[in-house]
Order: structure tokens, then C-alpha cells, then sequence
């Protein structure tokens, strides 16, 4: 059964086929198994968003790329990925800058974008008002997330293939993982940002990922750290990522990529968890 | 002098806060007010009446000292605007359009902070904003920031706001836009209460309920230009008949209607909607309409108001 | 009544002097009233004011100062008298970016916010205060939020041994405040002119003030980078505020452009956007 099409939808959401899903029960309150409305939805909106924005989030990374791998590497020889496999410097910080992309992408899509539509945009409240979810809007965000997320990430590893960066064809593989590593962070991005009431709260999620990027192995190897620190980067999200995309794009992996992929699914399943109890709490009063 | 006030002799015993001589204002071919003459007496509440475009805004900003006049002569508490705009600003209150407080701060932290902007000290500031909470029945939100607050009590909180300084003239632009009836009651009772304390008012505005409620004196602006200007009393007195009788047949029928009864009224008024037809005794036109077998959908009397005179200087309704 | 009505008909003699007395402390102090306000506004964040204030070199200093230090394998840098410490090098490069940081974040929205979102340059604006005491003040309010930031930076740089001279200590926080002005106050005139808000911010942040950051020198000598790209750094603030707090803090390498040139650009941005920023902001509210 499909709900009449109220006058006042949104006219591109009606374009979109309703279908709903059996859902398992308790969660049925919450989601409609509409989330593509909402993905529809932000899809439109990037269409009439200034290009130069959208372009934006793919140069930075190139710009880093430049600066980083290719300026400084001119001071750094190769580096030492696995005992007595070395890569250069570019080759070794440009799946670091991937990764750190796909978690800012991500982190940016589902706490700043989502909060000022929750509180500002008034965005939601037009859409819960239709049958959609709360579940729905978070499991769309998200998708939207990711969706841009690996049209980056494609750009990325286009350029890395061009500057000769991709050193074995398993960096076709560093998609998917991509893809994985922004659903883990958009999901528990998409869960914190529920708890935020105030544009002051979100500036401490800033805070937070600095020294994520900064000390994840992105530049330089845990090794130059004491051993102490050495294991509190290794509980991180972003090492987790760093080290998986890295693995994938120069083909020797510097440890077990099943490993950093359960710990992404972990926190996929904690995040999404967090937000479906606390959408509850939020909308269902 | 006299001729030009006539029916507020008041006005020629003092000298004016506010007076404007052929005021125009230009951007570039656009005429946004096209040379007015107005005086405002200390004490008296003035108002500006005419639709929305009609250029009282951009006379507001003129006396506020915000906007410089293109042409004519404008004098402010005795100071010209253009080289005195601080002094002027400094007393004056001004209530805008559209509110613009500081949503991130507490209720009274901007009165306080607003305060400041006049150089009057933080002690002071506080003082005066706890009196000014009581006054806009605001006291017990002092702590609430600005966001939690409805519509009706920013508006009041604006107006709070505009009175920290103890203005000579409170402006207020469109006081009541966008609130509710009884959050536009609530304010217009704040302001009569300034009003008998003697403060000079100047107010716009394109409701004629809230001309007629708060005005001693006003002028029907249009195009840049001042149309009429008397007492609400007055206006109507000159403009337009005691009462109004509004009459519906449909839309289709109301311009033959109007053409059949044009002998019944005063002046009649053809409106997409209905019929006005303007007389002494409505009732009693209503009664010569129903004999001559004319029989329309409703009918109402009713007393006439600012809108009539609107209508009969314009050609248009205030509110389209 | 009598001829002479008391209060009222004297009225106009009485209410202009009382407005020429009123005007007074505005006319002199206006700015600062407007700087007060946003400072007030500040404490809102006041929180990650103070901890990113704190934070950022932290992070910055270790894991570029120290941790990409250690992994280097020859020296980045010279100073006057040879090779200097790589923290050192970086530390008033980093500096003068957290200053223009706090530029980016205070001259950006918050201009818009004041003109469009929430107004309150009208508020301010309908006071005695007039509009280039508006600019002043907030320029006034972001000097002392880059001011907390410097001198946070120049205490942990001191604490990282990272100057090379007492002089270099003290004055290149000052530097970096120019720095963050040259950079800032034409971005102030650039914002006050934007009628509706497209993404340009974003813009602003991904195209300029990352390029400036990552091409400037600011993690190894300008002259490192291909000719095409040295003139990023020629009119970037962050390379003249980092050459400057090195020429102070260990002399600069033979060939470096001399210290007045660098000030001069950076004195030159910082008074272009300037006057073109108080224009823009009488324009827009008169």
C-alpha cells in the first residue's frame, strides 16, 4: 500500500518509486524503506549547489598530495611499509590522504550537513511529516555520504593511477574499502551528532579528528612514537583505515585487512545501533 | 504656518522633533520618496500609513540617520542627519521591520550589550534593562536565550531594547507585522502606556486597525508621496462617509450591480470581491437595495474606516 | 496655558544638546563597544576557544614538529649560521596559519551572520555607532581571539624549545597577528560584499586558504616547490609572517628576500583589505 501523494511533497520525491520493505518490527515506527527519497532528494540538491564547492572536496586531498607527498618527499627517501619493502614517500601518504578524505567526507555529510538540516533547515521536520522515518533521513544521509564519498575516491585513485601511485591492482579494492571505512564513520558521526544541540558542541568534533589525522600514520610510521602511544593510535578508527587502504593500494599489506574490516563493521553496527535508540527517543515520544 | 496643519492646531505651539521639508530619496530612476513635507510635534504619536513600497521605510531610515536624504531639507531633535548622525541616533529608539536581536545571547545580556553601544555604563545597563523586562513583561525570561522566545515577546524584547537609551522618539516600523491577535493587542498595549507617558512616537504601518489604534496624527502615504494627513477622525471625516455598506452578488455580478444602485450612495466601490457603497445611514441604503428587488449574497454595515479612506485617495486597497 | 509651555516648547533647545552631550563617549569609544559585544559573543565558544587555542600547536608541534621531524633523514632548513632544527623551521610557519585560521573563522560567516542571517549589524548599526566603527570593532574582537591563540602557540613553542632566540619569542606572535590581518581583513571586505551565501566560504577555505597553507614554505623551504608554483607562496601571508619569525628567531640563510620586504607585503594586504572593507561596510549599511 502506498500513502496518497499529498499536495504539498516535494515534487521530485514523487518521481522516486514508494516502495516499502518488510522491516523488522519495533523498527517499523521508524523506517518507512524510503531512504532513497532522502538520497533522491540530496542528490538534487548537489545538482544545484555551486560546482566549484563539489570540486572542492576533490582537490584537497590533490593539494595535500602535491604538497606533502612531492614537496617534502624530496627530504624523505623511501619509506619501509614491511620489513625489507620499501615505497616512495608519495606512494606511502597518498592512500593516507584517501582515507583521511573519505572520514572527512563522511564526518562533514553526517554531523555539520545533518545538524543544520535538523536544526536550521527545518529540513527534517518537512519529511517526517510523510510517511519517511527518521530512519529513513539517517539511512539516506548516509548513503548520500557514501555515494559522494566513492565519487572522490574514484577521482583520487585516478590521479594516484596517473602519477604511477597504485603499485599492484589490488588498489581496485581500495574502493570498496572506502566505502566501508565512510559508513563506519557516517554512521557514528550520524549518531554523535543526535546528541548535539548547539553549533558550539559540533565545533569539538574538529577538535577530535586533528590529531586523528595528524598522528594515524598519515604522514610518517608509528614507529618514531614510544610503544605507549604506539597502541593508543592503534585503537583509532582512522590508523584502522589508513592502514587497510594502504595495504590495498601499494599490495603489500602491513597487516591482516580482515581485521580493520571487522573493526569498521563493529562500528557500523554500534553506530547505527546509537542512532536508531536515539531517533527513537528524538521523533517518537 | 497654520494653513498647513489644519485640524492639529496642537502641532503650532512647539517646535517639531522631526521636520521634513520636499524629502526625496532616489536610487538612480527608482523615486522611493518623491518629496514630503511632514512635522512631528515631542509627545505626539505619528503615524506613516500606505502600503508596503510605498516609501515609509525609507523615510524611517532618513530620520534614523541611516540613510542620506538625496534632496530637501530634514531636521532631527534640531540636527541635520547627514552631519549630526550619531547625535541623532543617540536619541532615538528604533524598532525594525524584521527583529534583529542577539539570538545567542540571553535576554537581558542584549539589552545590556545594546546598551553599551550608547556609552552608557555597565551598571547603569543593568539597571535600566531589569526595569525594562518589567515594562515588556519579560522579567521572568531574563535568563532564556533569545531563540526560545515567541514572536510576540521578541517583538517586545525589540522594543525594550529601543527604550534603553530613553529616546526622545521611539520609531517603529511595522510594529505588529506577522503576530497574532492577541500578541498585537499585548504590544499595542505596551506602546499606549509609552505613549501617556509622554513619549514621541513614530510609527509605519499598512494595518489601518493599528493606525486608528495608535495614532493622534497620520499621513496616508503612496508612491512616494503624502496623499492626505489629518487625526484617523479627520481622514475619515473628509474622505469618506460615516458608515459603509458592503454588499456581495458574486463576481460576476457585482459590476452590473454597482451600475443599477449608483444613485443610492455617496460614491460607490467596485472591488473584485464586492460592493462598497458609501452613506450616511447604511441601513437605510441597504433597505433601498432590497426594494428594488436587488438581492445580494450578504450584506454588511459597518463604520468607516482608514481603509475607505485609502481606497477613495488610491484607487487600491492597503492589503493586497 | 501660558505662552511659554514648559519642557515641550523649549523642547528643541533642551533635546539637541542633551543629543550633541549623548554622542559623545560613541563618537569616541563606538568601536570598542562593538568589539566588546562580539567578544561577549565569543564566550558562547568561548570552550574551543581556549582548548583549540591550546590543542592545536600541541598536536601541530608534536606530530609535525617532533614526529615528522624524527622521520626526516637530512636537515629541511638553514638558517644563518647553517642547518636549524626542524621545529625550529616549522614552528612560526604554523603560527601565523593558526592566526589566519582564526581569521577564517571569525571573517566568514559571522559577517554574513551579522549583515544577513541574524542582522546585527543593523542593530548595531541603528545606534550611535557608526559602520566603520563596526568593522573597527570586530577586527578590534578578532585581533584579541588571534591574540589569545599567538601567545597560547608562543608559550608551547618556548616550552618546545622551538625558537632559536629570545626575540624570536616575543616577537613573532606580533607577526603572526599581521599575518593573520593580511590574510583576514581582505577576506573581511570580501565577505561584507556577498548579498547570499552559495558555498562560497567553502570555497574560500578549500581553494585558498589550503593552497596558502600547503604551498607557502610552510613545511619546507619555498624554493623546494617547482618555479611555477613558488608565487603561491609570493603572495601568501603565511610564507612572509614565517619568514619573518625565522629571520627572528635564527637569522636568515644568505639569499632570503630581506625582513622590510616581507612586512611590507604583509603591512600592504593588511591596509588594502582594510580600507576597501570599511568601504564595503558603509555602503552596505547607509
Amino acid at each position: 500500500m502506498t500513502a496518497p501523494v499529498q499536495g504539498e511533497a516535494p515534487r521530485h520525491d514523487d518521481a522516486l518509486p514508494v516502495r516499502r520493505r518488510r522491516v523488522p518490527r519495533g523498527v517499523g515506527a521508524l523506517y518507512a524503506g524510503n531512504a532513497r527519497a532522502v538520497l533522491g532528494r540530496a542528490l538534487l540538491a548537489t545538482r544545484s549547489s555551486t560546482w566549484m564547492v563539489v570540486l572542492s572536496g576533490f582537490f584537497e586531498p590533490v593539494f595535500y598530495l602535491l604538497a606533502m607527498g612531492y614537496g617534502l618527499g624530496t627530504y624523505i627517501g623511501d619509506v619501509e611499509v614491511a620489513p625489507g619493502r620499501t615505497v616512495a614517500y608519495a606512494a606511502y601518504i597518498a592512500p593516507a590522504l584517501l582515507a583521511v578524505s573519505a572520514m572527512n567526507g563522511a564526518v562533514y555529510d553526517s554531523t555539520w550537513n545533518v545538524f543544520f538540516k535538523m536544526h536550521f533547515g527545518k529540513l527534517y521536520q518537512a519529511m517526517l511529516a510523510t510517511s519517511i522515518g527518521p530512519l529513513d533521513v539517517a539511512l539516506g544521509e548516509i548513503g548520500y555520504a557514501l555515494l559522494r564519498g566513492a565519487v572522490y575516491g574514484v577521482g583520487f585513485l585516478t590521479v594516484m593511477q596517473v602519477m604511477g601511485l597504485n603499485l599492484s591492482w589490488t588498489a581496485l579494492l581500495a574502493l570498496p574499502a572506502l566505502v566501508l571505512v565512510a559508513f563506519a564513520f557516517a554512521s557514528v558521526g550520524m549518531a554523535i551528532t543526535s546528541f548535539m544541540s548547539t553549533f558550539q558542541q559540533m565545533d569539538w568534533i574538529n577538535l577530535v579528528m586533528l590529531p586523528m589525522f595528524l598522528f594515524s600514520a598519515t604522514f610518517y610510521p608509528l614507529s618514531v612514537y614510544p610503544p605507549l602511544l604506539q597502541h593508543v593510535i592503534t585503537a583509532l578508527p582512522l590508523w584502522h583505515a589508513v592502514e587497510l587502504v594502504r595495504g590495498l593500494t601499494t599490495g603489500i599489506p602491513g597487516s591482516s585487512p580482515w581485521g580493520h574490516v571487522a573493526y569498521f563493521a563493529v562500528m557500523i553496527a554500534l553506530g547505527i545501533t546509537f542512532t536508531t535508540r536515539r531517533l527513537r527517543a528524538l521523533f517518537l515520544r | 504656518m497654520a494653513d498647513v496643519w489644519v485640524g492639529s492646531p496642537r502641532v503650532l505651539a512647539v517646535n517639531p522633533v522631526i521636520e521634513a521639508r520636499a524629502l526625496t530619496k532616489t536610487y538612480g530612476e527608482l523615486v522611493a520618496v518623491g518629496g514630503i513635507d511632514l512635522q512631528v510635534a515631542p509627545g505626539e504619536s505619528f503615524g506613516l500609513l500606505g502600503p508596503n513600497g510605498a516609501g515609509k521605510s525609507t523615510t524611517m531610515r532618513m530620520i534614523g540617520a541611516v540613510s542620506q536624504r538625496t534632496s530637501g531639507t530634514l531636521s532631527v531633535l534640531g540636527l541635520d542627519p547627514d552631519t549630526h548622525g550619531p547625535e541623532i541616533r543617540s536619541r532615538l529608539g528604533v524598532v525594525p521591520q524584521e527583529d534583529n536581536l542577539d539570538t545567542e545571547l540571553t535576554v537581558r545580556d542584549n539589552l545590556i550589550v545594546y546598551g553599551r553601544y550608547f556609552g552608557i555604563p555597565r551598571a547603569a545597563c543593568a539597571r535600566r534593562a531589569d526595569e525594562l523586562l518589567d515594562f515588556a513583561e519579560l522579567a521572568d525570561k531574563a535568563k532564556v536565550k533569545v531563540d526560545a522566545l515567541s514572536g510576540g515577546m521578541k517583538r517586545r524584547l525589540t522594543i525594550a531594547r529601543a527604550l534603553i537609551n530613553e529616546p526622545a522618539v521611539l520609531m517603529l516600523d511595522e510594529p505588529t507585522t506577522g503576530l497574532d491577535p492577541q500578541a498585537r493587542h499585548v504590544l499595542w498595549d505596551r506602546l499606549f502606556r509609552l505613549k501617556e507617558r509622554g513619549t514621541t512616537l513614530v510609527v509605519t504601518t499598512h494595518y489601518m486597525d493599528e493606525a486608528e489604534q495608535l495614532c493622534d496624527r497620520l499621513v496616508v502615504v503612496d508612491h512616494g508621496r503624502i496623499m492626505a494627513e489629518g487625526s484617523p477622525a479627520e481622514l475619515i471625516r473628509t474622505y469618506s462617509t460615516r458608515e459603509v455598506l458592503e454588499l456581495r452578488f458574486g463576481s460576476s455580478r457585482n459590476a452590473q450591480a454597482a451600475v443599477d444602485l449608483a444613485d443610492l450612495a455617496e460614491r460607490i466601490e467596485v472591488l473584485p470581491d464586492r460592493v462598497l457603497l458609501y452613506a450616511e445611514d447604511g441601513e437605510a441604503v441597504l433597505a433601498q437595495v432590497r426594494s428594488r428587488g436587488l438581492d445580494p449574497t450578504t450584506s454588511l454595515v459597518r463604520r468607516s474606516s482608514l481603509e475607505d479612506v485609502f481606497l477613495r485617495l488610491t484607487g487600491r486597497s492597503l492589503i493586497e | 496655558m501660558s505662552t511659554e509651555q514648559a519642557p515641550a516648547t523649549t523642547g528643541e533647545g533642551s533635546v539637541r544638546d542633551e543629543a550633541l552631550a549623548a554622542a559623545v563617549r560613541p563618537r569616541r569609544f563606538g568601536a570598542w563597544y562593538v568589539a566588546e559585544h562580539r567578544l561577549r559573543s565569543m564566550r558562547a565558544y568561548g570552550g574551543t576557544i581556549v582548548i583549540g587555542g591550546i590543542g592545536q600547536p600541541l598536536l601541530y608541534l608534536l606530530g609535525i614538529g617532533l614526529g615528522l621531524a624524527a622521520f626526516l633523514d637530512q636537515p629541511v632548513a638553514s638558517g644563518a649560521h647553517g642547518p636549524v632544527s626542524y621545529l625550529w623551521f616549522v614552528a612560526p610557519a604554523l603560527m601565523a596559519s593558526a592566526a589566519i585560521g582564526v581569521a577564517l573563522d571569525e571573517f566568514t560567516y559571522a559577517v554574513l551572520e551579522g549583515f544577513k542571517w541574524r542582522r546585527l549589524f543593523w542593530a548595531m548599526n541603528a545606534s550611535p555607532v557608526s559602520p566603520d566603527q563596526i568593522a573597527t570593532g570586530l577586527v578590534i574582537a578578532v585581533v584579541g581571539r588571534m591574540g589569545f591563540v599567538v601567545v597560547a602557540y608562543g608559550v608551547l613553542v618556548v616550552l618546545f624549545g622551538a625558537t632559536g632566540s629570545v626575540l624570536g619569542a616575543l616577537l613573532t606572535p606580533v607577526v603572526a597577528v599581521l599575518g593573520g590581518l593580511a590574510f583576514g581583513l581582505p577576506l573581511l571586505a570580501y565577505s561584507a560584499s556577498i548579498k547570499e551565501e552559495t558555498g562560497q566560504f567553502a570555497v574560500v577555505q578549500r581553494f585558498i586558504f589550503t593552497p596558502l597553507f600547503l604551498f607557502s614554505g610552510t613545511f619546507y623551504p619555498l624554493a623546494t616547490l617547482p618555479i611555477w608554483l613558488q608565487p603561491i607562496g609570493w603572495v601568501s601571508p603565511v610564507w612572509h609572517a614565517a619568514e619573518v619569525g625565522r629571520a627572528l628567531s635564527y637569522g636568515s640563510p644568505p639569499g632570503a628576500w630581506p625582513m622590510w620586504a616581507h612586512l611590507l607585503v604583509l603591512v600592504a594586504m593588511a591596509a588594502g583589505g582594510w580600507v576597501v572593507g570599511r568601504r564595503v561596510f558603509v555602503r552596505r549599511l547607509r
